[in-house]
């Protein structure tokens, strides 16, 4: 597989380790060395991030234009700096990649014209891929979402809250959307049963790119 | 006027009024709709923090099966992150043969193949391009002249591929709203994001962001929306963005067809009205209160 604009996220295990054992590494310099890994990815996996926002000019457009700046705890732009510096443990220890609501603000003004809302889409990959536990709740929404396509080839939107809410072991998550849910069961837009599995999984696809994403 | 249609997952469920409203719109000015056969979910936006590679895989496959329907060649998307979803796998494919290449790998584990011969368009760019505001007019059976209506366009539907509409200051459902006999109120939120599913993982956030979107509102009837998840998030929380924000910021949320649906003398069991949940009862009494026109 050649194309750059899909090569995978992170280096095969075996690339992984070799760079674990570079002594140019800067993780070990973490101050919360303990929980290291629970917050910061192995070495390169910035690497496709970086190609994407190389030619940032660290003007500040996407800061302004961004709808979610305000509860971000470091702006996107320096977001961006902190990518291009390898600064892996800032950026994952931050919320602020995971706050990106894809609303294309930044991608649409960066008078660079740099692919922004995809480079963060890029992080939370990686987060996800490296199971953070600082970011374990977007992280299992979002595996919870999938799991259900996956299964039934469609979102049913009540089985996949619920594995959601599972997932997350809070007995008092679900209860912020009681009164959200009982009133979509009262229009009868979603229902409790769980469907059973259906001839439309997509199974197949999913493996496929599993494979594929292996593969380099 | 032949159609592709894909729903997608949120009009077989929360959104269901918006997939009623917009066949049952279509029909009433003479576009035919054909859903797609098995049609599966085009990953949302919870795909691209996953997987770049499935995130276009999943609306691909979609885009394939409507290649082999021979009966139109452009497929109808009423749910901005759907649409969105597969514009890109139409854009990319064109721009970079590889990653068509790539895809009918995917694809090929279904026998399905890629060429690339549809063409996605989202509902308000039909209703917008393919109709004139004189469609509507002509059909007008209930003026909805007492109405001030905020057109809210949302984010994808716009961005990043600015397709039939001025992305940053939209004007595309003005003259639809006109058409219908409403006034247009005039704000700055209309292309503001709603949080998308922040209210479901950092809930904090996505309440500020609609409580502005809503104080915006202020002086209108009601909101008109082109997008499953802005509607829900509009919709579902006024009670308590009203507490926090210590106002009343109550309002009727209706998906844009069924707005042009009321105006062109359809009930509102046939737009669905009775399954959103903020419509206000003088909402109601101001359409009750309309002539129907002979």
């Amino acid at each position: 597989m050649k194309s750059r604009s899909l090569k995978p996220l992170t280096p095969s295990l075996k690339e992984r380790s070799n760079h674990d054992s570079d002594k140019g590494r800067n993780m070990s310099q973490s101050p919360q060395k303990e929980n290291e890994y629970e917050t910061s990815p192995p070495h390169d996996t910035l690497a496709p991030v970086k190609d994407m926002v190389r030619a940032c000019i660290q003007c500040g457009t996407c800061t302004g234009s961004c709808p979610n700046a305000f509860a971000m705890d470091m702006t996107p732009r320096k977001l961006w700096r902190m990518v291009l510096l390898d600064r892996k443990d800032e950026i994952f220890q931050s919320r602020t990649f995971t706050l990106c609501s894809a609303c294309y603000y930044c991608t649409l003004r960066c008078p660079r014209g740099l692919p922004l809302t995809e480079a963060m889409g890029k992080l939370k990959q990686i987060a996800a891929r490296e199971n953070l536990k600082a970011h374990k709740k977007s992280i299992r929404f979002y595996k919870s979402f999938l799991d259900s396509v996956r299964r039934h080839g469609r979102v049913h939107e009540m089985e996949f809250m619920t594995l959601y809410f599972l997932s997350m072991k809070d007995p008092f998550m679900p209860l912020k959307f009681t009164s959200l849910g009982m009133k979509l069961m009262g229009k009868r837009k979603v229902s409790i049963e769980i469907p059973s599995r259906e001839p439309n999984s997509l199974e197949a696809i999913f493996r496929k790119v599993e494979e594929m994403e292996e593969r380099i | 006027m032949n159609y592709l249609y894909y729903p997608g997952c949120s009009l077989e469920g929360t959104a269901v009024e918006y997939n009623i409203s917009t066949k049952r719109f279509m029909r009433e000015v003479g576009a035919n709709l054909i859903e797609l056969e098995d049609w599966t979910c085009c990953g949302a936006t919870a795909v691209e923090s996953i997987s770049s590679l499935l995130s276009l895989a999943l609306p691909a496959r979609n885009l394939a099966i409507a290649e082999k329907a021979e009966s139109a060649d452009e497929i109808l998307v009423p749910c901005s992150a759907c649409y969105l979803n597969l514009k890109k796998v139409e854009e990319k494919t064109k721009k970079d043969p590889e990653v068509l290449a790539e895809l009918n790998e995917i694809l090929a584990e279904e026998q399905l193949q890629l060429k690339g011969r549809v063409r996605v368009r989202h509902l308000l760019d039909v209703l917008s391009r393919d109709l004139t505001p004189k469609d509507i007019e002509s059909r007008v059976k209930k003026s909805l002249a007492p109405f001030r209506i905020a057109p809210y366009y949302g984010c994808q539907c716009l961005r990043p591929y600015p397709v039939f509409d001025d992305p940053e200051s939209p004007r595309s459902m003005e003259p639809l709203i006109e058409a219908t006999g409403a006034t247009v109120h005039s704000w700055k939120m209309g292309t503001k994001c709603c949080g998308a599913s922040h209210m479901n993982t950092k809930m904090e956030v996505g309440l500020e962001l609609v409580g502005a979107i809503l104080k915006g509102a202020r002086g209108a009837d009601a909101i008109v929306t082109v997008c499953p998840m802005c509607q829900i998030n509009l919709e579902a929380y006024q009670n308590k963005i009203s507490k926090i924000n210590g106002e009343d910021l109550q309002i009727s949320i209706l998906y844009l067809p069924q707005l042009l649906g009321l105006a062109v003398g359809l009930q509102e069991e046939d737009v669905g009205l009775d399954l959103n949940l903020a419509v206000s009862k003088e909402f109601h009494k101001k359409l009750t209160g309309i002539d129907i026109l002979a």
